[in-house]
């Protein structure tokens, strides 16, 4: 069991501090090395994260009198089973363009919660290799777990909302 | 000149006997061997995670019981484990038990099915019967304990809607004595039975590190060969109490991870569940099932994600908190959906027959996959 803390100082000496910050409950990481930090995660001996349990698009809770953009984050659940220790790593993407690597490569379960992701929340995985709706019709409009989603009146000319 | 040939599209589902649900399959045909599958879902989105988040923590538990719907038990526990955990909740002893008993009692009646319809899909039909018939006990123990049979709404955060009936444990009891022997019998029909071995031994084979890397938990992840049980390695509720043993596959009739494993590691399972249910079932103290319930629900804010052992493999509830009566946001691990999309891995390579017992084998619930 190591704590996030002791994770974090290795995480450091391989990546720079602009890429990576940690709070004290989990790693978050700039959205566009998340397929780097995924695959050391992965590799380190001394880390082996070879499970990845769940992986959630989220829309960041709204602060109060703060003037900071809308935006929506990934958590990512982490366990190795060799070493049996737990990570969360989240990273956070603005709203207006919501872009994360693609960890699919590294864990193959991302492939079908990322696609998960982009339905619901509309966060594009870069170089994932089939990023299509999965639970929703492929013309659905709209991100429905977004907070200020509306749902259509109409779809295909049938009513959608009483 | 050399014949010329051409991969086949073959559609499978969405309305089909052995796609346990709706699900529509494309399967890539060379011939008669697969290349490819590629599952369509979506049929049964009911937007779970989204009316979550318009419900108060308490109305939510009757929704959890309807995506596993084979296992509605154990999605109540994750779930009420999970704001539990949040909220620093201590459930008396005796609702410890009681929940321990329930969801053990919900496993063996999820693997029948999974048994069942692996069985009825490549064409055995009586133990088919035989397993149903069994359940029905297990459904009339859970039907007198809280009027419902399938979605129990039963499990509450903090305690129990009910507490069991004056004669719940003695036909528990009655039960275990009656299903013991059963097992072998199901033994002799189906899982040694030469045909059923033909169809489902060395095929579906999956290694265990692709297995890890697929995201495999629960039987199909111990199929190949990994003693890997939440219960065991990260326990939640009593389990620490119980002596039970974890079957792993150990390739008997093929290879390490092939279906047959996948299948026989669940008929070993129940065998474990009947072993932890005659512990427990001596053991349920005196109490109120409802002395912890909290009046009000209102997690402190935060996050939390929690995991059980679910018939299926485990169960992830994401749950995030921003202090009001409502969760911010709800995201299910769903084990079904994470075996599922290992499908083409599976089937690559081959026939088209196949495609059918391995679907059987990974034991999914669409009601699961789609949410």
């Amino acid at each position: 069991m190591k704590p996030v803390n002791e994770i974090f100082e290795i995480l450091k000496k391989e990546f720079d501090s602009s890429i990576i910050s940690s709070d004290d409950s989990c790693i978050i990481t700039n959205p566009f090395m998340m397929d780097k930090i995924a695959w050391f995660l992965k590799k380190n001996e001394e880390l082996s994260f070879d499970s990845l349990m769940c992986l959630s698009g989220v829309e960041e809770p709204k602060v109060k009198n703060s003037d900071k953009t809308d935006s929506l984050s990934v958590y990512y659940h982490l366990h190795s089973i060799k070493l049996k220790h737990k990570l969360t790593v989240k990273t956070i993407v603005p709203k207006s363009n919501p872009e994360v690597e693609s960890v699919e490569n590294i864990w193959k379960c991302a492939g079908w919660h990322e696609r998960e992701a982009f339905d619901l929340l509309g966060i594009k995985f870069i170089h994932h290799p089939d990023m299509r709706r999965i639970l929703l019709p492929d013309d659905w409009e709209g991100y429905p777990l977004r907070k200020d989603y509306k749902a259509p009146e109409f779809y295909n000319g049938m009513k959608v909302t009483d | 000149m050399a014949l010329q040939t051409e991969e086949m599209v073959l559609n499978m589902g969405p309305q089909h006997p052995s796609t346990h649900g709706v699900l529509r399959l494309e399967l890539i045909l060379d011939g008669e061997v697969v290349v490819d599958v590629i599952p369509h879902l979506g049929y049964l989105h009911r937007c779970f995670e989204k009316h979550s988040e318009s419900m108060t923590y308490p109305q939510v538990i009757p929704y959890t019981d309807r995506m596993d719907y084979l296992a509605s038990m154990s999605n109540n526990l994750g779930y009420a484990i999970a704001v539990e955990r949040m909220m620093n909740i201590e459930v008396p002893e005796r609702v410890e038990y009681i929940r321990v008993i329930m969801a053990e009692l919900q496993r063996i009646a999820s693997h029948m099915v999974a048994v069942a319809t692996n069985g009825l899909d490549i064409g055995a039909f009586t133990p088919f019967l035989y397993l149903f018939r069994d359940r029905e006990k297990i459904l009339s123990l859970f039907e007198m304990t809280c009027g419902a049979r399938l979605l129990y709404n039963y499990i509450w955060i903090g305690g129990l809607s009910h507490d069991i009936h004056p004669d719940f444990l003695r036909l528990t009891k009655e039960f275990i004595e009656y299903y013991k022997p059963k097992i072998d019998e199901i033994n002799d029909l189906l899982s040694f039975n030469k045909i059923f071995i033909e169809r489902t031994a060395n095929v579906g084979i999956i290694p265990l590190d692709s297995a890890i890397s697929y995201g495999f938990t629960g039987p199909n992840l111990r199929a190949s060969g990994l003693a890997f049980d939440l219960r065991r390695e990260d326990p939640y509720s009593i389990y620490d109490r119980f002596d039970f043993d974890i079957p792993v596959g150990e390739g008997l009739q093929g290879t390490v991870g092939d279906s047959w494993d996948r299948y026989f590691v669940r008929i070993l399972e129940m065998k474990e569940s009947l072993k932890i249910l005659e512990q427990a079932v001596d053991q349920v103290p005196d109490g109120n099932v409802k002395s912890a319930i909290p009046k009000r629900i209102k997690p402190p804010v935060g996050n939390i994600y929690s995991r059980t052992e679910n018939p299926r493999g485990e169960l992830g509830y994401f749950i995030i908190s921003d202090g009001t009566l409502n969760p911010f946001r709800v995201k299910v691990r769903a084990p079904s959906f994470v075996s599922l999309s290992a499908m083409g891995e599976l089937c690559k390579g081959h026939l088209v027959a196949d495609v059918i017992a391995v679907l059987g084998s990974i034991d999914i619930v669409l009601g699961e996959v789609d949410r």
